[in-house]
């Protein structure tokens, strides 16, 4: 067994250290250890997109990345996407349009439709398609998904800080 | 007034909420990722369990040597699955891939995983048979049973004197049931031998006593928990092996055991839909009317049946003149479960290509043929041939099909890519399920229920919230629904779509109870009529006028409030059954890739009574997706030389993405006469006429049948290959 490292790291705008080993992924780490199981294990190879978290700023299938990686980083979860009870205007927009039905994709496409939004405000449908199409749902119908995701879009144009979010 | 209250819904016009479309209740827990499933529960000390299974089609065990696993710092248990047992009486034979051989417990996922790998297994490899398609190759082999046959009337004259006699082959392949939240359990031993258990499971009253009895202990003593569950499509009622191991383990090391299904095992062992392939002879007269049926459909449903039985074939229709055998091929492949109103699917498409095939015989137009037909459907259900007919009208305006309309391969378009429409129709029962609930209306005026059923995602809390809120003139805030957990009333398992009208009514009957006691009090307190009172807006009325608030009414019923207990099902008109269902397909097909597109989806339900038509849509909507990915990409590969199931993985098992569904129409048929028919279940229906709407779509674009489904480029490209004279 290696030795564990210390990884530093702010989760959600709050300071966090832990103790992992090397071999342990982030999304391990979220679900296991740090008890925030918000984030969703599906495949744990990177091809469902249930565990997307950003890392940096960055979307990524936390299966794939290790907990290590995760040092002097900040990482954003969905548990940190409400603030204060209140929902984010894509979360409404789920809920609004219906996007959701058994919801263990669901955290994940949020987070993923997240970041299309800081990227791209005003996204086509297009777009929406093409940025969405590494999570996978089973149940729900992508369909509303992508009206969720237009909804919200159309909500935050005009509100700069939540586009940047 | 006691002989005039009867169980009943209100007029439809009078409903606030029943009917409309309603978010679900406990959305906001799935979207803020507060929602807990069972793979989300970590007590503390939980360890976490892998398994290893055999990767042999069909093999002898010879030796199973665990030792070193135990020896690993951190591992806590092994535990020897039954097909591993080298001691058992007649062990040691497995007979497809994924069969569990161990599992091992230990404080770490990876420790586990270092366990498993540490166990040596070694196998005498013996002669397998994976090709579930290949009839002849089985019965050389010795691999098939005769299911049964049955026939009527006089088929071969009727064949004989037929105007139009089309000869067909079809074919569905396997799938797994691919539930995003793997089948698992978390097994935890309380004091006085309790076990508490949280599993993904569709059946929270049902999986007890499926626990005690190989653990040796009282029913009574398991606690079943599920407050959340990621889909289960009809996989997910048993405790399964899985399940007996975690808490087996749980109870040698004395800790708690998490034991989640990785993918792989998820997709080769916890559940498939078995394949269907068909030799079919039809014959119809000069109108178009299918008088002669004649057919003989095989497929397997792993090593020990549970194949597609005779009966159901053809689907929805029967014709005065029908013949029917069917074989069962025992391949070394595993083991099905019912998947989504099973085994309509298949049945449907190899019904129903068939008839569109004969329509591209006829030179006529689909719609027409199957138009032609309704009235052989009247066998299934005396009012189905006028529900389809209403909603194939409904169906083809939303769609174009007047205006899209060519006959087979004739599409003008001069480029690569054919666009083509297709049709099927489906029927399933959603009877009202048995349910138990117990409703409590306190002092206060706040309500709760609490039932011993489950939410698989599909809306099960706020359907129960909606039933209440209705009943007594409340907003949905004012509703708590307590489920998921068998210490609460017992309900049948989710399955077969008998949920929401086994719920719905049993709840309307115990808020009905519960509202005529508080209208006596309330009449006796503000001298009124019992018999004018009704429930509106957070008050009690007479007529226009207020008597009380709901919660001074509630006050009435002194500290103790008030509960009162609903059953179901009965026959009193608020629940009933057998649906119909309508869809269509417009696709464009590229002959020179072979892929298929999806340009746009109808699909037109009826289902009685609709409680939130929000998620009733929902519904509708997940199941188009289910079935366009079976239609077009979905299917478990089986390596005819190794006998292994290859694609057990999210990259190669093809499941749509967002990109790759096109526009989705969705419709519920529900005039009047609907509603007054009850609550009726969703879940299944429209999940049956997808495969065989999207092939017959394909058909027309191109002229050519694509015989099995899905309809992968490979298949398309060998179709045209071979309707050119090439090889298939």
């Amino acid at each position: 067994m290696a030795k564990k490292r210390i990884v530093s790291t702010t989760i959600n705008g709050t300071q966090k250290d832990f103790l992992c080993e090397p071999r342990q992924t982030l999304l391990e780490v979220l679900r296991d250890s740090l008890d925030m199981t918000g984030t969703k294990e599906g495949c744990s190879n990177g091809n469902c997109g249930a565990c997307t978290v950003h890392l940096d700023g960055r979307p990524v299938v936390s299966c794939l990345v290790l907990a290590v990686e995760a040092d002097g980083a900040t990482v954003e979860t969905i548990e940190g996407v409400a603030c204060n009870g209140q929902l984010h205007p894509l979360q409404d927009s789920f809920l609004n349009n219906a996007a959701l039905q058994c919801g263990i994709c669901t955290p994940g496409f949020i987070m993923q439709a997240k970041s299309l939004l800081a990227e791209n405000p005003n996204p086509s449908e297009h777009d929406i398609r093409f940025y969405l199409a590494g999570n996978l749902c089973r149940c729900t119908g992508y369909d509303k998904i992508v009206r969720a995701v237009q909804d919200a879009a159309g909500k935050m144009s005009g509100c700069c800080s939540e586009a940047k979010v | 007034m006691a002989e005039e209250r009867k169980f009943g819904w209100g007029p439809r016009k009078d409903n606030v909420l029943i009917g409309k479309s309603i978010q679900r209740i406990d959305g906001f827990e799935k979207v803020s990722g507060k929602a807990q499933y069972t793979a989300d529960i970590n007590t503390p000390g939980t360890l976490y369990a892998k398994l290893l299974t055999c990767t042999h089609a069909h093999a002898k065990l010879k030796k199973l040597d665990v030792e070193p696993a135990k020896k690993i710092p951190g591992v806590r248990a092994v535990y020897i699955f039954p097909a591993g047992d080298l001691k058992a009486e007649g062990a040691g034979e497995i007979f497809w891939d994924g069969t569990l051989i161990a599992a091992v417990a230990a404080d770490r996922p990876e420790i586990a995983e270092d366990g498993v790998k540490a166990i040596i297994a070694e196998y005498e490899v013996l002669d397998h048979i994976v090709d579930e398609e290949d009839l002849k190759a089985a019965e050389a082999k010795g691999a098939t049973k005769a299911v049964g046959k049955n026939a009527k009337g006089k088929v071969e004259d009727a064949l004989k004197t037929a105007k139009h006699v089309h000869k067909g082959y079809y074919g569905v392949h396997t799938i797994s049931h691919m539930c995003l939240e793997p089948h698992g359990t978390h097994c935890e031993w309380k004091a006085d031998e309790v076990l508490d258990i949280h599993a993904s499971t569709q059946n929270v009253s049902g999986l007890a006593g499926q626990f005690a009895g190989p653990l040796g202990i009282d029913a009574a003593k398991v606690l079943v928990t599920a407050n959340f569950e990621g889909g289960g499509f009809g996989s997910k009622f048993a405790a399964d092996e899985w399940g007996i191991a975690a808490a087996k383990m749980a109870k040698e090391t004395g800790k708690p055991v998490k034991l989640m299904l990785d993918r792989a095992t998820e997709l080769k062992a916890a559940g498939t839909r078995p394949s269907g392939y068909i030799d079919v002879t039809l014959g119809a007269d000069e109108t178009g009317k299918i008088v002669a049926w004649d057919s003989h459909h095989w497929g397997s449903g792993g090593i020990s049946g549970g194949s597609i039985p005779v009966g159901g074939i053809p689907y929805v229709f029967d014709f005065e003149n029908r013949s029917r055998t069917a074989t069962q091929l025992n391949c070394n492949v595993g083991p099905t479960r019912a998947w989504r109103a099973p085994p309509h699917p298949q049945l449907c498409i190899l019904t129903h290509c068939a008839i569109d095939d004969l329509a591209m015989k006829m030179g006529k137009d689909s719609y027409d043929v199957f138009l032609t037909n309704l009235e052989q459907t009247a066998g299934t259900a005396a009012h189905l041939p006028e529900t389809y007919k209403a909603e194939m009208e409904i169906a083809a305006k939303l769609i174009g099909w007047k205006e899209k309309w060519h006959p087979h391969g004739k599409d003008a378009g001069k480029g690569a890519v054919k666009r083509g429409l297709g049709m099927a129709l489906h029927t399933w029962g959603g009877g009202a399920g048995g349910c138990a609930c117990n409703v409590k209306i306190h002092a206060d005026g706040s309500v709760e229920s609490f039932v011993g059923s489950q939410d698989i995602g599909t809306g099960t809390r706020t359907v129960i919230a909606i039933t209440l809120a209705e009943t007594f003139g409340l907003p949905l805030t004012a509703i708590k629904v307590n489920l998921g957990s068998n210490q609460y009333p017992a309900s049948a398992a989710s399955g077969g779509s008998i949920t929401v009208g086994g719920v719905s009514g049993a709840h309307r009957r115990a808020a009905q109870t519960a509202l005529w006691k508080i209208f006596d009090l309330v009449a006796a307190k503000y001298k009124v009529d019992a018999g004018t009172l009704a429930a509106k807006e957070g008050s009690i009325v007479s007529g226009d006028k207020k008597v009380c608030t709901w919660k001074q009414a509630s006050m009435l019923l002194g500290p103790m409030g008030l509960e009162t207990k609903g059953e179901g099902p009965a026959e009193d008109g608020l629940t009933s059954s057998r649906v119909g269902g309508v869809q269509m397909a417009d696709v464009s097909v590229d002959s020179e890739t072979g892929i298929v597109r999806i340009n746009k989806y109808v699909a037109v339900q009826d289902c009685g009574l609709i409680i939130d038509e929000l998620t009733a849509k929902s519904q509708i909507y997940g199941a188009v997706i289910m079935g366009i990915a079976y239609a077009l990409s979905e299917e478990r590969v089986m390596d005819k030389k190794t006998g292994r199931y290859i694609n057990a993985d999210l990259q190669n098992y093809k499941l749509p993405r967002i990109g790759d569904i096109g526009e989705i129409v969705v419709n519920i048929y529900q005039p009047d006469s609907e509603y007054s028919r009850g609550v009726i279940g969703l879940g299944e229906p429209p999940v049956i006429s997808p495969g065989a709407a999207i092939s017959n779509a394909v058909a027309n674009a191109l002229g050519v049948r694509v015989p099995v489904v899905p309809l992968t480029p490979q298949r398309v490209l060998a179709a045209l290959s071979k309707s050119k004279g090439g090889a298939a």
